[in-house]
């Protein structure tokens, strides 16, 4: 019985370094065969419409409703102190800084992430990547590659949308069903956004969060065992996994950047 | 290779984000960080800098001219020496005055510059000697207190 369990804890761990040195190679490869995905730029293009055009309903839509109840939770706790006008700041510091693209990734890892888990996964148990090989096509740079870069193309856009569509919603609410002063909303947060330390430092987010999303989600679909029950797994885990990569990888780069302001 | 409506609608779509990152730099944030190329830095020193903060706006006549570059502590003088990065364009007297002030009674402290007289113009590397400290609210409301307590004492 002890010695089962044991067994089995040392057998986990080893499945589990073998997986991170085959996801390391699996990776490495990607990045070498990237040269396809830019020479045919319409492969990318094809996914970028999977991932990022279609993902645009529910990134538009909460960002809307996340801005709005910004607005509406700020404006409560800020009215207390009387500096309603700082709902501006708040909205628009929150939003570029952290809930842009936090909240972004992890809509993009639950729409887009678990369909190129559940694609790629069903291409291998069906055998398609096989074939591929037959023919002398390398699955990782015709499948892979595009996939990857239309994931870490699309995902900065997709946070930029969110944060801008969050602003409106938060404009929405302050300005219009509120009533503070629009004059002050604008020009405080102006006043508090800067451009390289704010906005471009939520873009570099998002890029990793691009990266990490799509690498997460291609490794466990080019990794699931090749029956109906592994795929569902895969498609599982990459949620899981990527979404708890984003909040960690978040806190880092958090942790980084906004370290030495104030 | 032939075009398709995909690429259309990824189109739309990268158009949309930039246009979203252009609304985000524009409108929302500002390059309100003074570009070292077209500015020109001062040191003040005061004996308290209060709640002043590196960023902090450097303002003549309620208009941002500038900001604040630097705070460091002079452990030979023991005063706050602030570095102001004021903008080209802005040219003040050699004798100019600077203050820390606060916007409104709770708002952000920022460095207030009063010209002077001089015909010298401030230059790169200057100081500017006439400074006012912070307001600390503790000692104006000690102050305060002290006074009432000699008004109200005994003859």
């Amino acid at each position: 019985m002890l010695r089962r369990s044991i067994e089995g804890l040392g057998q986990r761990t080893i499945e589990g370094v073998w997986r991170i040195g085959f996801a390391a190679r699996f990776f490495g490869a990607m990045l070498l065969h990237s040269g396809t995905a830019f020479r045919r730029f319409g492969l990318t293009i094809r996914e970028m419409y999977f991932s990022g055009v279609l993902s645009l309903i529910i990134i538009l839509v909460s960002g809307l409703f996340v801005g709005m109840v910004l607005g509406l939770q700020g404006y409560e706790t800020l009215q207390r102190y009387g500096s309603e006008s700082a709902l501006g700041t708040l909205v628009a510091l929150s939003l570029v800084r952290e809930l842009g693209p936090v909240l972004a990734g992890l809509l993009f890892a639950s729409r887009a992430g678990s369909a190129i888990t559940a694609e790629i996964g069903l291409m291998k148990a069906t055998e398609q990547l096989s074939a591929m090989e037959m023919m002398a096509v390398d699955p990782i740079a015709r499948v892979v590659a595009p996939r990857f870069w239309a994931g870490v193309i699309s995902m900065p856009v997709l946070a930029a949308l969110f944060s801008a569509m969050g602003i409106f919603g938060g404009y929405l609410v302050g300005v219009h069903l509120i009533g503070v002063d629009e004059g002050s909303f604008w020009s405080q947060m102006q006043g508090a956004v800067d451009f390289e330390q704010d906005i471009l430092n939520g873009v570099i987010k998002s890029v990793v969060f691009g990266i990490a999303i799509t690498t997460i989600a291609l490794f466990e679909g080019y990794d699931a065992p090749p029956t109906a029950e592994g795929v569902s797994g895969a498609t599982t885990r990459t949620v899981v996994t990527s979404s708890l990569a984003v909040l960690a990888l978040d806190f880092v780069l958090t942790a980084f950047m906004f370290r030495g302001i104030n | 290779m032939n075009r398709t409506v995909l690429d259309l609608w990824v189109g739309l779509f990268v158009i949309a984000g930039i246009g979203s990152l252009l609304f985000l730099a524009l409108k929302v944030g500002s390059m309100n960080t003074v570009k070292a190329g077209n500015s020109y830095e001062v040191v003040a020193r005061f004996d308290n800098i209060g709640g002043l903060k590196p960023r902090a706006p450097v303002k003549s006549a309620g208009v941002v001219v500038g900001r604040v570059a630097d705070i460091r502590f002079d452990n030979e003088t023991y005063e706050a020496a602030v570095t102001l990065r004021i903008d080209k364009r802005y040219a003040f007297p050699k004798d100019t005055s600077a203050a820390i002030m606060t916007s409104g009674l709770l708002g952000e402290q920022y460095i207030g510059l009063e010209a002077g007289g001089d015909e010298q113009k401030l230059k790169d590397k200057d100081r500017i000697t006439l400074t006012q400290s912070a307001v600390v609210l503790e000692n104006l409301i000690g102050q305060f207190i002290y006074g009432k307590a000699q008004e109200g004492a005994p003859q």
